[in-house]
């Protein structure tokens, strides 16, 4: 392989072709420009993955009863409700939540202060299932029975949509670095034909001299992917800084936590790898039938 | 070394050579004549391997060049070098690495290349050049290098076309002189010229055959030379 006789010395494999031109201009460009974008989106789909992991572990496995009832029984059923919580398999445990934990679930719409004792409030029970979860529509016929009031609510009817929307969001992110990676490829495959057909005399130079269709396309390819490397090396570099610099708190939401997380840092060294990857597959494909068209 | 036989060579309706044999042996000296547009940088390309013939058969050491392909042709080149009339070189890369280049693409490179790198730009007169690009060269130093760069491989056969063609008579001589060194070292070598003073200048001190390209024939001249 060629690339591993440049590796090896052989520097006369890179410098065949020529150093300056629109062609150089278009691939350090490109590839500094994909890679920034590239960068971006896969912070963006990082950021909607791991919401949607957050939401799913933090929502998973709680449930609220709901209990609203007349004040002469709501008592007795929030009683029965327990009672039946307590006997069912598949449930960890449940708590009423009191007075205080009511008016700070009320504070963002209300403030704080609202007297709640003068407020019909239904009583809301919060409940820890298990890992397996109970008999849904068992529990739900005997709070039906015993507490005609009470609705369970395992958050999965609003919880499950926005789940989704956000693995969506991750898939859209992978579909957009996909999409990246083409356009990178075809900016490349053009310049690299373009190079050649700019350098014929240099493609004809080299034949004369016995080099064979592989050794010169290695040199494109060479030449191009050392481009395509330095292009989205600054390129990643910038939007990696950028990245950075957005302001923190992955815990609020989507927008404020974009970004990386730990390891995931590690991530941007690979964009510049990888684009330098397919500047070469890319070369070496319009070089292959460029060189083959003009034998 | 290289035997052309019954080679036809036509440009669309032009016919450039109808039936052309002509064979090569090892450490022959040839001259090419003829008058512009006979043929004589068509019959140097042939004997390249940079072009194949309409008809007949170009054999080189032995193989036949019509199912070389390629990658045989290029397997070949190290064995045949060329000097052109226009010198093609890269233009950005420097006299010694030009030189160098068949060596270099052919991954041939070794400690003894650069010895001999030194030992060849000496031989031509071009020490001082070795890092001068191309395009700061005069004609007869161009040449040169690229007399060089067709003999860094110590081929066994030497085609020249025209390479006095854009110098002076003195440079001309220094040339052919070089040329015929090669041929003394036992090399092949294949000129093709339009200038006769130049073959006189030759036959004078080597045992040159002198052909001419005429009627899309290949003649031995005669005696006028």
């Amino acid at each position: 392989m060629n690339v591993l006789a440049y590796l090896k010395g052989d520097a006369t494999l890179n410098r065949v072709v020529p150093p300056s031109g629109f062609t150089a201009v278009l691939t350090l460009a490109s590839a500094a420009a994909m890679a920034f974008l590239a960068v971006f989106t896969m912070a963006l789909a990082l950021a909607a993955g791991n919401l949607a992991s957050r939401w799913e572990a933090e929502l998973a496995g709680t449930a609220t009863v709901r209990i609203t009832a007349a004040a002469d029984v709501i008592e007795a059923e929030t009683e029965a409700v327990l009672t039946a919580l307590a006997q069912t398999p598949g449930i960890e445990g449940a708590r009423r939540l009191d007075g205080q934990e009511q008016l700070e679930l009320l504070a963002p719409w209300f403030g704080t202060g609202l007297p709640v004792e003068q407020l019909r409030l239904p009583v809301l029970i919060a409940v820890e299932e298990t890992t397996e979860g109970p008999d849904r529509a068992g529990l739900e016929a005997r709070l039906a029975a015993e507490a005609p009031g009470a609705v369970y609510d395992s958050h999965g009817r609003w919880r499950a949509p926005l789940i989704e929307a956000a693995n969506r969001l991750k898939r859209l992110g992978w579909w957009a670095l996909a999409l990246i990676a083409l356009v990178t490829g075809a900016t490349v495959a053009l310049a690299a034909s373009s190079a050649l057909a700019a350098n014929a005399q240099v493609v004809d130079v080299l034949r004369l001299a016995g080099a064979k269709d592989r050794w010169i396309s290695g040199a494109f390819v060479l030449r191009f992917m050392l481009r395509a490397l330095a292009g989205a090396a600054a390129g990643a570099v910038l939007a990696t800084i950028l990245v950075a610099l957005l302001p923190g708190g992955a815990e609020v939401g989507l927008l404020s936590g974009l970004g990386f997380k730990g390891a995931e840092w590690l991530l941007p060294i690979l964009v510049p790898l990888v684009a330098a990857g397919i500047a070469a597959a890319a070369t070496y494909v319009a070089s292959t039938r460029t060189l083959r068209a003009s034998a | 070394m290289i035997e052309l036989d019954k080679v036809a060579v036509s440009y669309g309706e032009r016919t450039l050579f109808s039936d052309v044999s002509l064979t090569l042996d090892q450490g022959s000296f040839h001259f090419l004549t003829g008058p512009s547009g006979s043929g004589k940088t068509t019959l140097i390309r042939l004997c390249s391997m940079e072009m194949q013939p309409t008809s007949g058969h170009v054999n080189v050491f032995g193989a036949s060049t019509a199912g070389l392909g390629r990658d045989g042709v290029s397997a070949l080149r190290a064995r045949v070098g060329v000097v052109h009339q226009d010198s093609r070189f890269i233009d950005h890369l420097s006299v010694s690495e030009n030189v160098m280049l068949p060596a270099s693409v052919t991954g041939t490179v070794t400690a003894h290349t650069a010895y001999q790198l030194v030992e060849l730009l000496g031989w031509v007169g071009l020490t001082a050049q070795t890092d001068n690009f191309p395009p700061e060269l005069s004609g007869g130093e161009r040449q040169r290098v690229a007399l060089a760069r067709a003999v860094i491989q110590s081929p066994d056969v030497l085609l020249a076309d025209e390479p006095t063609g854009n110098v002076d008579w003195e440079m001309s001589q220094r040339l052919l002189d070089l040329l015929i060194e090669l041929n003394q070292l036992g090399k092949t070598v294949l000129c093709a010229t339009h200038d006769l003073h130049l073959v006189r200048y030759a036959k004078s001190k080597v045992a040159a055959k002198v052909l001419r390209l005429k009627g899309g024939r290949v003649e031995v001249a005669g005696s006028e030379l």
